[in-house]
């Protein structure tokens, strides 16, 4: 049974980790090499790191990949937290694929909430992404918490669900595992932890090939009362985080870059471009 | 993904995968950031040997890729990496001042440099083409590129002596920026092809421009942009030849960046749009608080006016 591998060391904050020198290594090439290549560049790690897998594993997240839930006819998104095996758990049939006998499962009462969190999630991810794939998983804790992990992918690509038909290529993957605590004087603890990963390529003449790709985690801790739910509360944190990390993305890295493009050839004087701020 | 052996029956990676991982690395750092990813690669491998023999391969490959540009140690100017200048692994010609230089690849500078013999250098018909481009090149990159440094060599054709016979430069600009202080390096190559045929009295232009930055401060973000273009004209006198070319280069680099200001200015409204909204296409937060109101999600799906 590895369910819990990655989680049980996402349990401590990514900076308090002790990590050696190979991990340090290892994670400044995570954030040098282009995100595009970055399944290749976690792959060769591994190779490399045998004995590091979990550790690397818990900290380099991957693109998303999806599986087909034969019997509800639905997809699913497969991560470390819906794994047994080598098989994964879907969120609407909560079936294995490929089968697998015992199979480890969520209590009677986890799975309620996380059936409720699929169904409502499926709404917000369809309000904000206007298509793409959601799933919700979630686990007892060891103490007398839970933990959840809400997945999205989107393809936005004019072949996928890209409705303006702007983009060549576009993935947007989204991972939030989140760690409830204990209930205690009516609240309870929140810490997520969310990730995202983006690449979009728009072509065309005379721009040619215009691609930007990017991976950001961010990290996000609050105290909030359970009588409003904890779907509730947790929807309210990830939408917030979402929020900020496509805004940072956005008007911070995206335009970092550009402030990059205007340095090595700056803009004819007149027609001076607007640098974010 | 790509397959660096088969870890899962034999844990233990060769000698060679090792080699390749370290080398791949390499070849594949961002622009400006190959010392930093070396001096990862040689802590993982833990293996001095293994890494130089990986390096000795990658470093010549990456300073070629990235036209990286280097100060010559005699004062004499820059010289830029590139396999148009290629004599041998170690040895670069710099057709500015007809010098040929010897680089250390992995420490990335010049060690040596000496006048060229008269049979690496074009003839003076040829050169005299070559000079006057390379003038009105230096003046325009000058102008345009702050960190920028250009080099045209003649690629085919170095020895014809006069009019009747067809000849080949290559444009090589290169202009880059580290800023490792804040998370940010990229760099700017573009490469300009001239076929000068005298037959149909036109010099072909063909242009590869690339243009990647990298912006790192609690993330990974990077900008991989590329174009491609052609255009031709007139084949005149050297200094009529040099200015026209030096004006179509010109033209198609300030359209390019014309363009890419272009797709930035789109991305937040239209092109990240198809990623994920800013706001749902309710145009409001998503009612969160509602739905413990509803057990249901058929009631929200309804409530919402969202079919399932």
């Amino acid at each position: 049974m590895k369910l819990h591998i990655g989680y049980s060391s996402l349990v401590d904050h990514p900076m308090m980790v002790k990590r050696n020198g190979w991990m340090e290594a290892a994670m400044d090439l995570m954030r040098r090499i282009s995100p595009n290549q970055g399944e290749t560049a976690l792959s060769a790690l591994l190779a490399i790191l045998p004995s590091h897998s979990s550790e690397l594993l818990s900290q380099v997240d991957q693109p998303l990949q999806v599986l087909m839930d034969a019997k509800c006819e639905k997809e699913f998104i497969l991560c470390e937290y819906n794994r047994d095996a080598d098989s994964y758990r879907s969120p609407w049939s909560n079936e294995y694929y490929p089968p697998l006998e015992d199979g480890s499962l969520p209590s009677a009462e986890m799975r309620k909430l996380e059936c409720e969190a699929n169904d409502v999630f499926a709404i917000y991810r369809d309000q904000y992404y206007e298509g793409g794939i959601s799933s919700v998983y979630m686990w007892e804790d060891d103490g007398q918490g839970f933990a959840a992990c809400f997945l999205i992918k989107k393809d936005g690509s004019k072949s996928g669900d890209g409705r303006r038909g702007n983009l060549h290529e576009g993935t947007w993957d989204a991972i939030h595992v989140i760690e409830v605590g204990a209930e205690e004087d009516g609240k309870a603890h929140y810490c997520l932890t969310s990730t995202v990963m983006l690449s979009l390529t728009t072509e065309g003449k005379p721009s040619g090939t215009f691609n930007l790709a990017g991976s950001i985690r961010r990290q996000m801790n609050c105290d909030l009362a359970v009588a409003d739910g904890h779907i509730c509360n947790m929807g309210k944190m990830i939408e917030e985080m979402e929020g900020k990390l496509r805004n940072s993305l956005d008007q911070v890295y995206f335009g970092k870059t550009r402030e990059m493009v205007c340095t090595l050839r700056p803009p004819p004087e007149g027609i001076q471009m607007k640098l974010p701020e | 993904m790509a397959d660096w052996g088969e870890e899962s029956e034999n844990p233990e990676l060769t000698e060679k995968q090792k080699k390749e991982i370290a080398k791949w690395f390499l070849t594949n750092a961002p622009a400006g950031e190959i010392q930093y990813v070396a001096k990862d690669v040689r802590a993982l491998i833990a293996d001095d040997r293994l890494y130089n023999l990986a390096a000795a391969e990658a470093f010549p490959l990456f300073n070629k890729a990235h036209l990286v540009v280097l100060e010559m140690p005699d004062r004499s100017g820059d010289v830029i990496i590139s396999s148009f200048g290629e004599i041998d692994k170690d040895n670069f010609f710099d057709p500015r001042t007809a010098q040929i230089v010897t680089v250390d690849h992995m420490k990335q500078v010049c060690t040596k440099v000496r006048p060229a013999n008269d049979e690496e250098l074009p003839s003076a018909y040829v050169e005299e083409f070559r000079f006057a481009l390379d003038a009105e090149l230096c003046k325009y990159v000058v102008d345009t590129y702050p960190k920028g440094t250009c080099a045209v060599y003649c690629t085919r054709g170095k020895d014809v002596d006069g009019p009747g016979v067809n000849f080949d430069f290559a444009v090589v600009i290169s202009a880059s920026r580290t800023s490792p202080q804040n998370f940010c390096n990229g760099s700017w190559r573009s490469i300009w092809t001239l076929e000068f045929k005298d037959d149909l009295q036109v010099v072909e232009v063909k242009g590869k421009m690339q243009v990647v930055a990298h912006y790192f401060e609690e993330g990974n973000v990077q900008l991989d942009a590329k174009n491609e273009c052609r255009d031709s004209t007139l084949l005149q006198s050297p200094e009529d030849c040099a200015v026209s070319i030096s004006n179509t280069i010109r033209h198609h680099e300030a359209e390019y960046m014309a363009s890419l200001e272009e797709s930035y200015l789109h991305l937040p409204d239209s092109t990240f749009k198809d990623l994920r909204r800013k706001l749902p296409v309710t145009r409001t937060l998503f009612p969160w608080q509602n739905t413990l109101q509803f057990s249901l999600t058929r009631d929200i799906s309804r409530e919402l006016g969202i079919g399932k």
